[in-house]
């Protein structure tokens, strides 16, 4: 489904990500973890085609297509959604009203019929109650006055409504109690299936628990520095990111 | 010296052809404003109110003061301009009173809607009382033409107690000139506002779209105790017109003035705003929003003067600029030694669309008492990028998702227009402009 070589990305001329290879296939859910600042985030918007993060070489594939020759919206509209790690308040734009024009967005490129108003309040009735959602959310701003754990649920959320193929989510736990980290998990839980894959990005081993993933990657300094299965989440809980920065140099201060 | 007053030469020839007829008092005024204007001249970049909008494309033109004969518009001529949804309407045609195509039928006991100059005469207390009292025109040299020129307008009163269920429209027309110079209308309303009573007045300036003539309005507002009014400004004068326009609000003990101010026509345009809040308890609200593009210019000044304890005032004034146009921005919040317990809020913001676009703005806030909340926020910039990629990212094309943040951008001023055919024309025509200059835009 998606398949990662060599990717080297720049931010403002700093080369970040200095060649990942990654390879999920559908069904999969791959966890990718390492310090603050080894190149998560960028990993992720990179994919999702942020225009600050400058591919300066490798390729990835997504279901065969080159991905990174596809505008952002076109990614997402094939089925990439990421979840953002800081997701972005958007003053006087309508939380339900940016709900149903991006769930409508999708439907028209797949030539189906766009929703009216009742059917759209159904759906999101549905996908509310998994989620724990409170409607009112949905007549507020985007993300606007949102806690933090309501804007990350609101981005599990809107997964949950676009049904992607693929979904990244970067650190999604962080900022969530522990009711809250259930909610998000059985939320994600729930949409696992053969068809699709999720790239989970953390921080911290906890996600993991609820979350379990197939397969584990370190990220350190911009590369991908070991690989395992979701035993090697609970190595990393024991030991810390140190044993494997080793050797490498530290990215940022 | 001598250049100026050279250059004042048409304009004072102007000013000595103006109205004789009207009562004493009236033709005084007009002789000092006269006076006055021919001592200030017009404003220069040196006059710091006037520091970033020249008015020499003004001073250099030569205007008719008044059409030759009375131009009649007819019922079809005033069609899309007439969106208030209210059945009252005065029309102002070329700052007079057209008495053919204005109605206020059913208006509550006590009313007046209609004509100024006929209410110098027909009623000459209220009218000597207020007319020229508010709009300082010494130190103003628009205010000092308009005073001088002026011989009609509108005039609303509302008796002490009287609550207008409908709004009041107040629509100003300017036409192009039949023959010779452009036209310039001086538009004069009188607005004056019992105690308690409770009222919503629109005013609309209009013109033929594409021609060239010159609009100098001056409004008094006087609030009474209690008063509350929602006040509505339309500016949708000819993209090729100039547009100078002074409110002045004298506003006492407990009364709510609200001013919305639409700014999208004119080559040239200067809209001021000025409260005085004279009373305790006395609040006001200014909300603005502008639009231009091309090479057109727009000045919005506003002034809050605090006179008085416990008055909160609140003003969000919000521009967007297109093309190659240029907008000034000047809020004055002038709080009182007297006037404890303010409580003043403003915000002002405008979104460039393009580089060439550009705004000079600047808060002014002067506080002369010592327990007093003033707050002022501003914000000039393009579309935020991170909000633009967070809705691409949801799938919608860097098109939708420009769309949506300019029209949520005006949607926050849109949403305070408390009549609401009035807020679906203005939407409607603001969305068109936008329209246009973004498709102007992504053509270039
Ligand atoms: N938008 C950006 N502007 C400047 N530097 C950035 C930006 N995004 C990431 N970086 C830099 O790239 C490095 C990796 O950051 P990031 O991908 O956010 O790490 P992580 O998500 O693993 O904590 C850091 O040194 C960070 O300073
Ligand atoms: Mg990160």
């Amino acid at each position: 489904m998606l398949e990662i070589k060599n990717l080297q990305v720049a931010v403002e001329g700093n080369l970040i990500l200095k060649g990942v290879d990654l390879h999920v296939k559908p069904g999969e859910v791959h966890a990718i973890m390492g310090p603050n600042g080894s190149g998560k985030s960028t990993l992720a918007r990179a994919l999702s085609g942020h225009p600050q993060y400058e591919v300066t070489g490798g390729e990835a594939r997504f279901e065969g297509r080159d991905l990174l020759d596809m505008d952002p919206d076109e990614r997402a509209r094939e089925g990439v959604f990421m979840a953002f790690q800081y997701p972005v308040e958007i003053a006087g734009v309508n939380n339900g009203y940016f709900l149903k024009a991006a769930l409508n967005a999708k439907r028209k490129h797949f030539g189906q019929p766009e929703l009216d108003a009742m059917e759209f309040m159904q759906l999101i009735r549905e996908k509310a109650k998994v989620l724990q959602i409170d409607q009112s959310m949905l007549s507020r701003s985007v993300n606007e006055g949102f806690s933090g754990g309501e804007k990350k649920r609101n981005e599990i959320f809107q997964m949950a409504l676009l049904e992607p193929k693929l979904a990244i989510l970067d650190e999604t736990d962080s900022g969530l109690d522990i009711d809250a980290l259930r909610v998000v998990s059985d939320g994600v839980n729930g949409m696992r299936n053969p068809g699709r894959a999720f790239v989970v990005v953390t921080h911290y081993q906890r996600l993991l628990d609820y979350i379990v993933p197939d397969y584990v990657h370190v990220l350190s300094a911009g590369r991908i520095v070991k690989s395992g299965g979701k035993e090697l989440a609970h190595e990393l809980e024991k030991k810390g990111y140190g044993w494997l920065e080793a050797g490498t140099q530290p990215v940022g201060a | 010296m001598t250049q100026v007053a050279e250059k004042l030469q048409p304009w004072m020839a102007v000013l000595e052809q103006r109205g004789t007829d009207g009562p004493r008092w009236l033709q005084d005024m007009r002789a000092r404003a006269a006076t006055a204007f021919a001592e200030l001249g017009f404003p220069t970049n040196r006059d710091e109110e006037w520091r970033f909008t020249s008015v020499a494309p003004i001073a250099s033109a030569e205007f008719q003061a008044a059409p030759s004969a009375r131009v009649s518009l007819g019922e079809p001529d005033l069609a899309g301009f007439l969106y208030s949804g209210s059945e009252h309407r005065i029309v102002i045609v070329n700052g007079l009173f057209s008495a053919e195509l204005s109605r206020a039928p059913n208006l509550p006991q006590g009313v007046r809607a209609g004509s100024l100059a006929a209410a110098v005469t027909e009623h000459p207390e209220v009218a000597q009382r207020y007319l020229g009292q508010l709009a300082e025109f010494n130190t103003r040299a628009f205010s000092a033409l308009n005073t001088a020129l002026a011989v009609d307008g509108a005039y609303v009163y509302i008796p002490d107690g009287v609550i207008l269920e409908q709004p009041l429209q107040l629509l100003f027309v300017t036409t192009g000139a039949e023959s010779g110079a452009p036209l310039m209308a001086n538009v004069r309303t009188l607005i004056v506002a019992g105690d308690r009573s409770q009222s919503r007045i629109v005013e609309t300036y209009v013109g033929p779209p594409g021609s060239v003539y010159f609009t100098n309005a001056v409004t008094e507002v006087a609030m009474g105790e209690g008063a509350v009014m929602d006040h509505y400004k339309v500016q949708e004068e000819s993209q090729a017109a100039f547009h100078v326009a002074s409110m002045h609000v004298h506003a006492v003990r407990a009364s709510n003035f609200s001013s919305h101010s639409f700014s999208l026509g004119g080559r040239l345009v200067r809209n001021d705003v000025n409260a005085h809040l004279d009373g305790e308890g006395a609040e006001c609200t200014l909300n603005g929003l502008y639009l231009a593009d091309g090479e057109r210019h727009v000045d919005n000044h506003t002034e809050i003067d605090h006179a008085k304890a416990h008055c909160p005032s609140h003003e969000i004034y919000k521009g967007i600029l297109g093309g190659k146009a240029r907008a000034v921005f000047n809020g004055k919040i002038l709080v009182r030694q007297d006037a404890q317990k303010t409580d003043a809020k403003q915000t002002n913001r405008a979104l460039l669309l393009t580089a060439d676009a550009s705004i000079n703005t600047k808060p002014q806030l002067e506080i002369f008492a010592d327990d007093v909340k003033c707050t002022h926020g501003a914000a000039i910039g393009q579309l935020d990028e991170d909000a633009l990629f967070y809705l691409r990212a949801r799938g919608l094309t860097h098109f939708e998702a420009r769309d949506m943040l300019i029209h949520a951008f005006a949607g926050e001023i849109l949403e305070r227009v408390r009549i609401e055919p009035l807020r679906q024309a203005l939407e409607a025509e603001l969305y068109a402009q936008l329209a246009k200059d973004l498709a102007e835009i992504d053509g270039a």
